[in-house]
């Protein structure tokens, strides 16, 4: 779903394009904390390991798989990403292979990279890798959690693609197609589509997670400090050694929701000066309803049929997704803030190396 | 860097426009579908004047119109949802064979199909005229982050020797007598791509701890820096600019 050039107007595509280069800055220098070694000699390792990764998310989009009766999807790969290398490095990944997609195979319009790199990098990873993390904090901690947690991340993360899709297309779209069947055929589609793709991310994590469960950046923390046994009793080898969790996300992702439910409410209100009818329903109903809507309205369940009601429920989803979407900005300003003076020295070294 | 590693959509040649600096081109481009994406779509003659550049520079590329228009098949998905839209789209409608068609909907259709083709000719003109190193270095020229660039660089080195390896584990599945039919092989094929990632990741350290024996620390080092002329950016701005007189002209006609 490579949005080409013309389908979405230039404000939403320039808003878009800002949003999407806010982004990637952030994950650049989030990269180079998660593709970090053991030492913590970070920096250099970035760009051929996020390399390779983009070239792999490059070469498994092309693996068909057969769905029924002669046709085949294909992986999307921004839930997988995400949750094999990190969230930042997965958003970093996607968008070099689209940049390169629009660019080199015209596969996406060059004025629509922006939107293209916030609905399929963007909004897959974050939704994919948020749910991912809540969910594998609720669940037990066990290999099988992971991969059921990963099931429900991928799941969720293409319909949401759909939905942010609609919502652009309903405040830029160049083409008055009625907002419910734009979003009843996306959300459908995609739907099916999210089924195998969360069916494929899952026995991918799954597999590499039965080999190599040292690479799976979702499943760092699940490995069992080393016993020893001594005299019969399990012993912990070094027990001082108890890796103390880097840096919880916690606070900042806790904050970034908050400030993005607020936002979500207001900004649904103010698409509701749109008289396009849809929006009217998100200014009476979406706002006090959002926060439990906004659960309902991704899960999988949710009947996407066009009425008032849906449409209070699809307007909290539409509020979620911005919500969503604020998240990102209000992190963008909160990793701007507090990277800035690491990112002062390491340009200073980059310069001294230059010169 | 030797030219088998030019991509397949690159059409080598000796022409005007392949000589161009790269950062040119693609800040050309970007404009040129700039200004049509903002022409009204009431000015249906423009959208021909736009082809009709683009036809001109295909020309001075020597780059045949089959090798284009085979190109442009990647628009399909759009066409199939531009060509539902007469159907979906409420508000007046008109009578066509007998097909009862809305009005508001051919617009849009309209719409989608020629900006979205004109676009796609444009990147499929821009990729085949330039080669993928070049294209990469202008980017860079035009403000990309180097690590980006760097990240890119690769993606597109390892890119075919990633997927020859896909290929030969397909092969490899297939010689064993697997055949995808159904959603009960999904789990080969996951496996596959598991085995994959860890080929992938596992070759991206070796490939780190290379470069790292070498010296590298992080940034590459530009050894050809691509630089324009006036001359050349004005070459380069002929097309955006006539691309604007017709825009104008549209909105003003």
């Amino acid at each position: 779903m490579h949005v080409p050039d013309g389908f979405i107007d230039i404000p939403v595509s320039a808003a878009a394009g800002v949003v999407a280069a806010g982004a990637v800055a952030v994950s650049l220098r989030g990269a180079r904390r998660e593709l970090a070694g053991a030492g913590g000699h970070g920096g250099e390792r970035t760009a051929p390991l996020a390399g390779l990764v983009a070239a792999f998310v490059f070469a498994v989009q092309m693996l068909n798989f057969p769905v029924a009766a002669g046709t085949s999807g294909h992986l999307l790969g921004g839930a997988l990403a995400a949750i094999l290398v990190g969230p930042y490095t997965g958003v970093l990944c996607i968008s070099v292979v689209l940049l390169l997609q629009g660019v080199l195979f015209a596969d996406g319009g060059l004025t629509a990279l922006g939107v293209n790199i916030l609905l399929m990098g963007v909004v897959t990873v974050v939704v994919a890798y948020t749910l991912f993390r809540a969910l594998v904090r609720v669940l037990p901690k066990k290999r099988r959690s992971v991969t059921i947690a990963t099931f429900i991340a991928a799941l969720v993360s293409v319909p949401a693609s759909a939905v942010a899709f609609t919502l652009l297309y309903a405040i830029g779209g160049t083409t008055d197609v009625p907002i419910g069947t734009v979003l009843g055929a996306m959300t459908g589609v995609h739907i099916l589509i999210g089924i195998g793709e969360a069916a494929i991310t899952a026995a991918t994590v799954g597999a590499v997670l039965a080999v190599r469960p040292d690479l799976v950046h979702g499943a760092r923390g699940l490995s069992a400090p080393l016993k020893l046994r001594v005299d019969g009793e399990l012993v912990d080898a070094r027990p001082e050694a108890a890796p103390a969790p880097a840096a919880s996300p916690r606070p900042v992702l806790f904050a970034g929701l908050v400030i993005s439910l607020i936002l979500a409410g207001f900004v649904s209100f103010y698409a509701s000066a749109n008289p396009d009818g849809l929006e009217r329903v998100a200014a009476d109903k979406g706002i006090d309803k959002k926060v439990e809507d906004h659960a309902a309205a991704d899960s999988p369940l949710t009947d996407y049929g066009v009425g008032t009601i849906e449409n209070a429920r699809v307007s909290g989803g539409l509020a979620g997704v911005i919500g969503v979407g604020a998240t990102l900005v209000v992190g963008t300003g909160v990793f701007v803030v507090v990277r800035r003076r690491r990112g002062e020295t390491a340009e200073a070294e980059q310069e001294s190396v230059r010169g | 860097m030797s030219t088998g590693h030019a991509h397949k959509l690159y059409r080598h040649g000796e022409s005007p426009v392949h000589r161009l600096p790269p950062h040119c081109k693609i800040a050309a481009a970007l404009c040129f579908v700039l200004v049509v994406v903002s022409t009204p779509r009431e000015a249906v003659w423009a959208f021909g004047l736009y082809a009709l550049l683009l036809g001109a520079v295909a020309a001075a590329a020597r780059v045949p119109a089959g090798f284009v228009l085979r190109r442009l098949v990647i628009e399909i998905p759009f066409v199939a949802f531009a060509l539902l839209m007469p159907f979906l789209v409420p508000g007046e409608r008109t009578e066509w064979l007998g097909i009862s068609l809305s009005v508001p909907g051919l617009w849009g259709a309209w719409n989608i199909l020629a900006k979205g083709t004109l676009g796609v000719a444009t990147s499929v003109l821009l990729a085949s005229t330039t080669e993928l190193r070049s294209l990469l270095l202008g980017l860079q020229r035009l403000k990309l982050p180097p690590l980006m660039v760097q990240i890119a660089s690769f993606m597109i080195r390892y890119g075919d020797v990633i997927t020859d390896e896909m290929r030969r584990m397909s092969i490899a599945r297939r010689s064993r007598g697997f055949e995808a039919r159904g959603v009960r092989h999904w789990g080969v094929l996951a496996k596959s791509a598991g085995a994959l990632f860890i080929r992938s990741y596992e070759r991206g350290e070796r490939v780190h701890l290379a470069m790292v024996s070498r010296g590298y620390t992080g940034t590459m080092p530009v050894i050809d820096e691509v630089t324009a002329s006036r001359a050349q950016w004005a070459y380069a701005a002929a097309l955006p600019f006539s691309a604007l007189a017709v825009c104008l002209l549209g909105w003003t006609l």
